[in-house]
């Protein structure tokens, strides 16, 4: 039984997940929008790792490696998509960006 | 009120982790913001440590505040220094800019040599500590299928990474 309890740490990664999910409903530049997903993933890696702890079981680090593998791939296909836009369109600005719908 | 230096510690990395990733959703300039990010990555690297789990410490502070950070700054330097919001951003910059992430950072580094010293603590998590043995294990037997998928999803990231920086003349753009 670890001495950190489970309560508050799930109230950190709920806390960490808001600021994350305002990040990415407030900001325009697609650029921060991706560095606040980072944020919330990291929040569900916190409460995974908080609950493996709480149980002594290895099962929350395996979710936490998996998170870790799926944040890696998004990080690398987000960024090479905004480069291509920047590229093509000078712009980050998702409110710019939304002509291309349609 | 839990007197417990481990817990006190935790909730200090923890407020180090939300004020930093405030800063980072709230900052203009980009790479402001990405300072303040390492930071957020690092101290919850602290708090992993504190809750029994180095081995997902270590990997937070290579694959997020490693990897994933780099490409974010390999990006930036690519999307040139002309941002539109950098361009907007209030013009004191110097000794306020970095301030902030190295008080943040100085404060987690005291943090962690004050644990690493601590007879107490140490004793204290090695109790609770779930090591880098068990999740190997756990890892390469009933989770094997899930290691498998997140290895196409890696090649999947791979394919697209290429498929995205080929030249525009054979197709490479949107």
């Amino acid at each position: 039984m670890t001495t950190i309890p489970l309560m508050h740490v799930l109230i950190l990664a709920s806390t960490l997940f808001g600021i994350g999910f305002v990040g990415v409903i407030v900001r325009k530049n697609a650029l921060f929008m991706l560095m606040s997903l980072e944020v919330m993933l990291n929040a569900t890696g916190v409460a995974f790792i908080g609950a493996g702890a709480t149980w002594q079981q290895a099962d929350g680090q395996v979710m936490f490696i998996l998170i870790l593998t799926l944040a890696a791939a998004e990080v690398a296909v987000g960024l090479a998509l905004l480069i291509c836009l920047q590229n093509k369109h000078q712009t980050l600005d998702v409110d710019v960006l939304s002509r291309l719908k349609g | 009120m839990n007197a417990n230096p481990l817990v006190i510690l935790f909730y200090l990395a923890a407020l180090i982790a939300i004020v930093a990733s405030i800063k980072v959703v709230t900052r203009n300039n980009t790479v402001h913001a990405l300072l303040y990010l390492v930071i957020s990555l690092v101290a919850v690297a602290v708090c992993f440590y504190l809750m029994g789990a180095p081995f997902a410490a270590g990997l937070e502070v290579i694959v997020y505040a490693g990897a994933i950070l780099v490409l974010f700054v390999f990006a930036i330097m690519l999307f040139g220094l002309r941002q539109d919001e950098t361009r907007l951003a209030p013009k004191n910059t110097g000794f306020s800019v970095w301030l902030g992430p190295c008080v943040l950072a100085l404060c987690l580094l005291a943090e962690l040599v004050y644990v690493l010293q601590h007879d107490g603590i140490q004793a204290q998590l090695s109790a609770t500590v779930v090591d880098s043995k068990q999740v190997g294990i756990l890892l390469y037997g009933p989770y094997l299928l899930a290691v498998e998928i997140a290895s196409f999803l890696l090649l999947a990231g791979l394919i697209a990474g290429f498929h995205f920086a080929k030249p525009r003349e054979q197709g490479g753009d949107l």
